[in-house]
């Protein structure tokens, strides 16, 4: 008998008690469907990671006063003043001329009240930089220009302000040129950012942006600053550049790695940790999926059982006609194969039609070999359950079998 | 002439001690080839455990058994399986046609188990389909042919591998009188074409058309005599 028969047999055999079958095979649809899926929101999700590491410039690397986890405000936790990194610490560390690094630009950050002559904003986020804020990352003037190197240096009150602030304080008109108050001081707006992607609760577009110096003067104080940012020579380079920076930091801080009183990090390790918390989850959705293959698998099991059990008299009418026992086992295991095959036919098409959807805001990308792998688990997940029944079968004695009704 | 069967003080045992039961308590018998053999008997008289025997579909406890020359008493599951798919054609009582396979398939089904290709199982099954008048009928399935077409379908499933052995047990015993005379004109048809045919029945007007007819009782052989008249006949 050829293989071609065998299928045709055993096709028949599945099709013989259509709602059986239909309710078995259901079982390895979901299964497969539920493994294919959460694999495709899996690499879907590393794959918007990868686009957001190009897009928020992986070369960047962030150094935040404080131990690990503090950040973002602006008043230093060091220990004690001479561990402080300060606007000097910041220019000698760009001074070092170290071989990865390209440049060091600090920033202070706080948070105040703006307001133009009719509106206000409360608790706006205020960062206090140098020119080269503009240059690292994906940070970009959109109308109008940055301030000048000169500026910073003369401590001006200029200002560039985001979006959303924009839109707020000068509804329906051009921000550029007119006046803001920050806290009671005076600052003139000369450039509103580029629209920013928000990463997480904070609009970025709520921001304003102002030369170091007069937020140090005005607000901040001339202690410590917020964040250093380092932008690396290209994306290669950032550990290496992460490292030298560390050893320098350490040095004119002079302390060592043990107790370090700033926090160091990049963009692509941050998102390298999110990966991985993704991949976990996707593997653990893999053991959820395996688990209800499991469950399917039984229900071929049990179901073939049934149908070995029905047939007992075909059974021994093939014996009778010369079936062997290996005969009699090869044609169960290509009915429960056939089964399976076609469940797992299913929930390939089933996954592919839920990767057309959005699933947790990420788009699913089906992994090209998870489709030849789910129908081959699934034929062999056929054989394995149903090697039990189909070895029942062809132990049955013909004249048994013969026998039954 | 050539022994097709040939049993040597067969006993069939089933269960040990006291609790054993014995089918069958020594049988002798021997049939040429192209023989027409009735086995009568009531029911318990041991002719279905002979049956069993003589279909290879299970093995005597002592005694040998001989079939076309080869010892059969002592093989394993596997061989004997082989040796009813070649040498023996089966003629149930209940027809025991498979469902949901075609008169076709059906006759077809002992060809693929021996392994012949398809096209050969094709030709040879309308073949055994024609010679038991049913050409017509291949495409039907089992549920869509009357009780003598499904027994006509069944003589050409047991015919189409040309065995040593025909071997019929009560093949009339669901029919009708009209099918009944069909298919025993069959069996006539057969026999005059020279095959070897042991048919097992209860009812003397289906003995009446054997060559010979043995009556065995209570698992011996009591009767043992040539039928005169179908051997004129």
């Amino acid at each position: 008998m050829s293989v071609f028969e065998i299928l045709v047999s055993a096709f028949r055999g599945v099709t013989a008690n259509k709602l059986r079958s239909i309710l078995t095979l259901l079982g390895v649809m979901i299964g497969v469907a539920s493994v294919i899926l959460p694999l495709a929101v899996g690499n879907g999700s590393a794959q918007e990671v990868k686009n957001a590491i190009s897009g928020l410039g992986a070369s960047t690397i962030t150094v935040r006063a404080g131990g690990m986890g503090g950040g973002g405000g602006g008043e230093s936790t060091a220990a004690s003043t001479n561990k402080v990194i300060t606007r000097e610490v910041a220019d000698q560390l760009a001074a070092a001329d170290l071989g990865h690094v390209a440049s060091v630009t600090p920033q202070v950050s706080t948070s105040l009240t703006v307001s133009s002559t009719d509106v206000s904003s409360d608790s706006v986020s205020i960062i206090g930089t140098t020119t080269g804020y503009f240059d690292v990352g994906t940070t970009g003037v959109g109308t109008g220009e940055a301030f000048t190197d000169a500026e910073v240096a003369s401590s001006a009150k200029v200002a560039v302000i985001g979006q959303t602030l924009a839109t707020t304080l000068f509804p329906g008109a051009s921000a550029l040129g007119e006046a803001i108050a920050i806290d009671g001081t005076p600052f003139t707006v000369v450039g509103v950012l580029e629209n920013q992607s928000s990463t997480g609760i904070t609009d970025a577009n709520s921001v304003v942006i102002a030369p170091i110096t007069r937020i140090q003067k005005s607000f901040t104080g001339f202690g410590a600053v917020s964040n250093l940012s380092v932008e690396a020579i290209d994306s290669d380079s950032v550990d290496a550049a992460e490292g030298e920076i560390e050893i320098m930091l350490n040095q004119l801080l002079g302390q060592t790695d043990d107790d370090e009183s700033y926090s160091i990090s990049n963009q692509s390790s941050l998102l390298e940790t999110q990966e991985e918390s993704a991949d976990s989850f996707t593997v653990l959705l893999g053991v959820v999926a395996a688990i209800s293959l499991l469950v399917g698998g039984i229900g071929v099991t049990n179901v073939m059982l049934v149908s070995v059990t029905e047939r007992t008299k075909e059974i021994g009418i093939r014996k009778a006609l010369g079936a062997t026992r290996g005969a009699i086992l090869g044609q169960f295991l290509a009915e429960a194969a056939t089964l399976t095959l076609l469940g797992g036919v299913l929930g390939v098409a089933a996954a592919l039609v839920g990767a057309n959807y959005e699933i947790y805001g990420t788009k699913p990308v089906v992994l090209d070999y998870s489709i030849p792998l789910a129908l081959g688990v699934s034929v062999a997940i056929g054989v394995f359950f149903g090697v039990y029944p189909a070895a029942r079968a062809a132990a049955m004695r013909p004249i048994q079998a013969l026998r039954a009704v | 002439m050539t022994l097709v069967l040939e049993l040597d003080g067969v006993q069939q045992v089933y269960g040990t001690g006291e609790a054993a039961v014995h089918a069958l308590r020594g049988i002798d018998l021997a049939v040429e080839a192209g023989d027409y053999v009735a086995i009568m008997g009531p029911s318990g008289s041991g002719k279905s455990t002979l049956m069993n025997l003589l279909g290879c579909l299970d093995i005597a406890s002592h005694g040998t058994y001989s079939l076309a020359g080869h010892d059969v008493s002592a093989l394993t599951e596997n061989e004997l399986a082989t040796v009813r798919n070649r040498e023996i054609g089966f003629i149930f009582q209940s027809f025991n046609l498979i469902a949901r396979m075609s008169a076709l398939a059906n006759v077809e089904l002992p060809l693929v188990y021996g392994g012949v290709g398809r096209g050969e199982r094709r030709k040879r099954a309308l073949e055994a389909l024609d010679s038991v008048g049913l050409a017509a009928r291949a495409g039907h399935e089992p549920q869509e042919l009357s009780g003598g077409q499904q027994q006509r379908v069944a003589i050409a499933r047991a015919l189409v591998t040309n065995p040593t052995l025909v071997l019929a047990d009560e093949p009339t015993g669901n029919l009708d009188n009209e099918s009944t005379d069909d298919i025993l004109g069959l069996f006539d048809v057969l026999a005059a074409q020279g095959k070897t045919i042991v048919i097992i029945t209860h009812e003397d007007h289906v003995a009446e058309r054997a060559r010979r007819v043995i009556t065995i009782s209570d698992g011996l052989i009591v009767d043992d005599r040539v039928n005169a008249r179908a051997v004129h006949a």
